[in-house]
């Protein structure tokens, strides 16, 4: 089971709590009437779909109801951080390197 | 290598089972092919086998980063229906089991393809209404379904409980008697044979690094571990891996990865004669020929590569058994798995040519691709082959998700995905 660190409750929680909700820093269109239909289609159903460390949104469902982001290995399943909605994109070569670091301490 | 009958059967058995030749080789790769497909599991396989058999098409690689039928093609619970809403999927899935029907005298191998019915349990009035609803449309396309009351379906399936004092009572269920199941290693052993003896090379644990296309953008060949191999036509049938693999070509695919985790319990005598499904609880349950019995519902919530999925879920299927089955409470399960299943939008599979030249996809089959697996197959072989599609795959097109012609089957499922 997954544990799962809600960044606004400040307390790391059992996979229950949560709901997944997809990827995440997916920009809504400003325009919309504006976009192409292939700009739609990259909106709507194209999703990086990574394997490795991957952005992705939670909501703490079953707490504070709050969403919230995530960065997640996909192969591992192991969180690296988590962070409010609205804050920037962290750095992912920090976080990599760090993750490394508590790894080597174990 | 050895044709299967009964008097091969007969004439090794004299000899103590000791000279029975292999099934196939395990080939090295050669510098450049006509086709080459990537993922051997029982679609990549079976294309094989009938671009060989029905096209002609014998110079073709099939090639795995790990061993063959050892992704989802052994990590299903081997369920075979057709029971679809839309026109497009019912046509599709009716396809693949007619091709079911014979497929063991096809390949000369038994692939245990056992018709025994698949019923889905109805708990609530508006479960009655949509059930109904789908069958009428199933049999408007020709696709066997039909209705039982609660007392047929107890006289189908013994060990249902049909007590209106249940905690979730049944009030009738859909059947279709053609659908039932099949051994899932036998249909990627069976399709590696039947290909490996027309001339096709299995390549074995040699991971696809990236597809290769030259400078007119169309397909040239494959970078893999055990070097780059030509060939003009290349078919990606990689399941979970597919949106990796096609990445490589520049092709950014509407795909998410999901584990979809199954159990099996300790063996039993035999006591469950058919597959339920229950939609409304969310699971299903057969029983396996070798007794055990085989469960499995959606997938995890989270995208994930890791074949694992998460405890949790698994707690959640086997409440919803026991919920139907309370005689199952006390069964002890022996082990658990997961696969890493492509999941599209609209739930309906991407099957046959990219906008890259050369380039063909099969893919999208989300937690349901075995039971179509000689379907795709086949219709995938046609449109390698000639390079258009096939009428039955023509709708399960790529672009549909840029022209809005979706395939809903996940608003229309006959499960919950």
């Amino acid at each position: 089971m997954l544990l799962i660190r809600c960044p606004y409750c400040e307390e790391t929680l059992p996979e229950m709590e949560f709901t997944y909700a997809g990827e995440a820093h997916i920009v809504r269109p400003e325009n919309p009437s504006d976009m192409s239909d292939e700009a739609w289609r990259d909106f709507l159903f194209i999703r990086s779909n990574v394997k490795g460390p991957h952005f992705e949104r939670w909501r703490h469902s079953h707490g504070c109801a709050r969403f919230f982001n995530a960065v997640r290995d996909t192969v591992s399943d192991r969180f690296l951080t988590t962070y409010k909605a609205g804050e920037p994109r962290p750095d992912l070569a920090s976080l990599l390197s760090a993750a490394g670091q508590s790894e080597s301490e174990k | 290598m050895t044709h299967f009958s009964a008097w091969s059967l007969l004439k090794n058995a004299l000899s103590g089972h000791k000279n029975w030749s292999e099934q196939w080789p395990d080939s090295e790769p050669k510098a450049e092919y006509d086709v080459i497909i990537v993922g051997a599991g029982g679609h990549g396989l079976g294309a094989a086998h009938y671009l060989a058999k029905e096209h002609g098409i014998t110079n073709v690689a099939v090639i795995d980063k790990g061993w063959l039928g050892g992704g989802n093609t052994g990590r299903n619970t081997t369920i075979i229906r057709s029971n679809y809403l839309y026109d497009e999927s019912a046509r599709l899935y009716d396809h693949a089991l007619d091709l079911w029907e014979d497929l063991s005298q096809e390949l000369n191998y038994n692939v245990m393809y056992s018709r025994r019915g698949v019923m889905m349990l109805a708990h609530t009035v508006h479960d009655v209404q949509s059930f109904q609803r789908h069958i009428h449309a199933n049999r408007l396309n020709g696709v066997d379904n039909k209705w039982l009351t609660k007392e047929e379906a107890k006289e189908f399936c013994p060990p249902l409980n049909i007590s209106p004092e249940a905690r979730y009572p049944v009030m009738g269920a859909a059947l279709q008697m053609r659908a039932g199941t099949a051994r899932h290693d036998a249909v990627a052993w069976g399709f590696a044979r039947s290909a490996a003896k027309r001339g096709v090379d299995i390549i074995q644990n040699c991971p696809v690094l990236a597809i290769r296309r030259g400078p007119d953008g169309a397909v040239e060949g494959v970078e893999t571990a055990k070097g780059f191999i030509r060939a003009k036509k290349v078919a990606v049938s990689a399941a979970g891996h597919t949106s990796v693999v096609m990445e490589t070509a520049g092709l950014r695919m509407p795909l998410e990865s999901y584990p979809l985790q199954a159990l099996v319990s300790e063996p039993v005598k035999p006591i469950f004669p058919c597959v339920v499904m229950s939609n409304s609880v969310h699971a299903y349950i057969s029983q396996s020929d070798k007794g055990e019995l085989v469960i499995g519902s959606g997938t995890d919530q989270y995208t994930s590569y890791s074949q694992r999925g998460g405890l949790p879920l698994i707690e959640h299927t086997v409440a919803a058994i026991t919920e139907i089955f309370p005689i199952f409470n006390r069964m002890r399960m022996l082990r658990k798995w997961g696969g890493i299943v492509d999941v599209t939008p609209d739930r309906s599979a991407i099957l046959g040519k990219t906008p890259v030249k050369g380039l063909y996809v099969n893919c999208g089959w989300g937690t349901g691709g075995f039971k179509v697996t000689p379907g795709a197959a086949h219709t995938l072989a046609w449109t390698i082959a000639k390079d258009e599609p096939h009428p039955i795959n023509a709708p399960f097109t790529l672009d549909r998700f840029t022209t809005g012609r979706l395939i809903d089957e996940a608003a229309a499922a006959a499960v919950a995905h």
